[in-house]
């Protein structure tokens, strides 16, 4: 006969303490404050403060070190604002995805209306502030990109139309925009420009993603162009969309933010991005399976260095010893 | 004493996000502050409005300041 020891009151009150010091339980706010940055979506915001800092830096007024930092941090905030409200609505599929399983809300450490509350209050908070800091159009601008990312991407596109990250893309467009905006308080071609390069390049980039990622978005019945239309038509988008990105990168360069050193460096990048492109195109399905989509992934992990390198020529652009260098060409120096 | 501990490590765990959220808002304090220096330091505007008369921006003084009258 075996017999089972019943665990008592106190038994069964630490086993529960236990688990919660353990990994965290949903809804009892123990989640740690790396929880709370996770939620904000860290990678994300790191690369909006880039191209927002680029945005304001290569921009044609100077601004006190003070105020540029403090527009910079508040333009991140609503980017992470964003970010947690994309974590709360997009919870259920987030379980589903391998790449996602680990989020602070599907993990368990925080409940799903803690993080619409930080989203909603730190959407407020960084507007207003960035307001206050630099101007009001450069917080309207904000309160529209991150209305655009939580609700026209993430409630609306994102699980209707397979055009989602197409559409969406412009949220992520804004920050150069935003920066630029911060520091001259209008909205010019540059501005538009660099808006541009990033909505155009976000196809071809998530794309690639989907390519061998296709699993993850299938199961959570995300439309991306992989699932509906399938890779075959998802590979001739990527040729498509990155051929029109190079009159977009190539034309920046004409503009006050070029010059020489950019235009040297975009041309190399769309040489060698077109070339991945078409090689994605003309690939099967049986190549890419045998090989792991080496090339997809080899794209994908460009892609990210392809924009990276396009702001940082902007950059380059900006100091005085490139504009040494453009004042020697008619074109630019004129 | 087993009770003790537990409530311990509870409260060492919570002290790490209570922490980081002071360091937060201290940063953003600091943050106001320096941004209030930067545009005080800046603001010719308010000049306007420190209660005290200017005849310099006085729109019908300044013209005869500079005429010399």
């Amino acid at each position: 006969m075996v017999v089972v020891a019943r665990p008592t009151y106190l038994e069964g009150m630490m086993s529960d303490i236990r688990a919660e010091i353990a990994g965290g339980q949903a809804g009892t706010g123990e989640a740690g404050f790396g929880d709370y940055v996770q939620l904000l979506k860290p990678r994300v915001m790191s690369l909006v403060v880039f191209t927002a800092l680029v945005g304001l830096l290569v921009a044609p007024v100077r601004l006190h070190p003070i105020e540029a930092l403090a527009a910079i941090i508040f333009i991140a905030l609503g980017a992470g604002a964003s970010g947690a409200l994309n974590m709360w609505w997009d919870a259920d599929i987030d379980r589903l995805m391998k790449r996602t399983a680990k989020r602070p809300i599907p993990a368990g450490s925080i409940a799903p209306g803690e993080a619409l509350g930080l989203g909603v209050a730190l959407s407020g908070i960084s507007v207003i502030m960035l307001g206050l800091a630099a101007n009001w159009l450069a917080a309207g601008l904000l309160a529209f990109t991150i209305f655009f990312y939580a609700v026209v991407y993430t409630m609306w596109l994102k699980r209707s139309t397979p055009q989602n990250i197409v559409i969406g893309g412009a949220a992520g467009a804004f920050p150069p925009m935003i920066g630029w905006v911060v520091a001259t308080g209008s909205v010019s071609l540059e501005a538009v420009l660099m808006f541009a390069l990033i909505f155009m390049w976000t196809p071809p980039h998530f794309w690639a993603l989907a390519l061998f990622m296709n699993s993850d978005y299938s199961k959570a019945k995300v439309p991306m162009l992989t699932v509906t239309h399938g890779r075959r038509v998802t590979r001739a988008h990527i040729i498509a969309y990155t051929l029109a990105l190079v009159p977009v990168a190539i034309g920046a360069g004409l503009t006050g933010i070029g010059g020489p050193v950019y235009l040297a460096v975009a041309v190399v990048l769309n040489a060698v991005f077109v070339l991945g492109a078409w090689r994605i195109w003309h690939r099967t399905e049986e190549a890419a399976g045998t090989d792991g989509y080496r090339v997809e992934k080899r794209f994908f992990t460009f892609s990210l260095a392809y924009l990276f390198c396009h702001f940082a020529a902007f950059l380059i652009e900006a100091t005085p010893w490139a504009a040494a260098l453009r004042a020697q060409f008619s074109f630019w120096g004129a | 004493m087993m009770a003790i501990t537990r409530e311990h490590e509870l409260h060492k765990r919570r002290l790490g996000r209570n922490i980081g959220v002071s360091v937060v808002l201290l940063a953003f304090i600091f943050l106001v502050f320096g941004l209030t220096i930067a545009k005080v330091q800046r603001g010719g505007s308010v000049e306007a409005f420190d209660h005290t008369y200017r005849p310099g921006i006085d729109p019908a003084v300044r013209p005869l300041i500079g005429s010399g009258e």
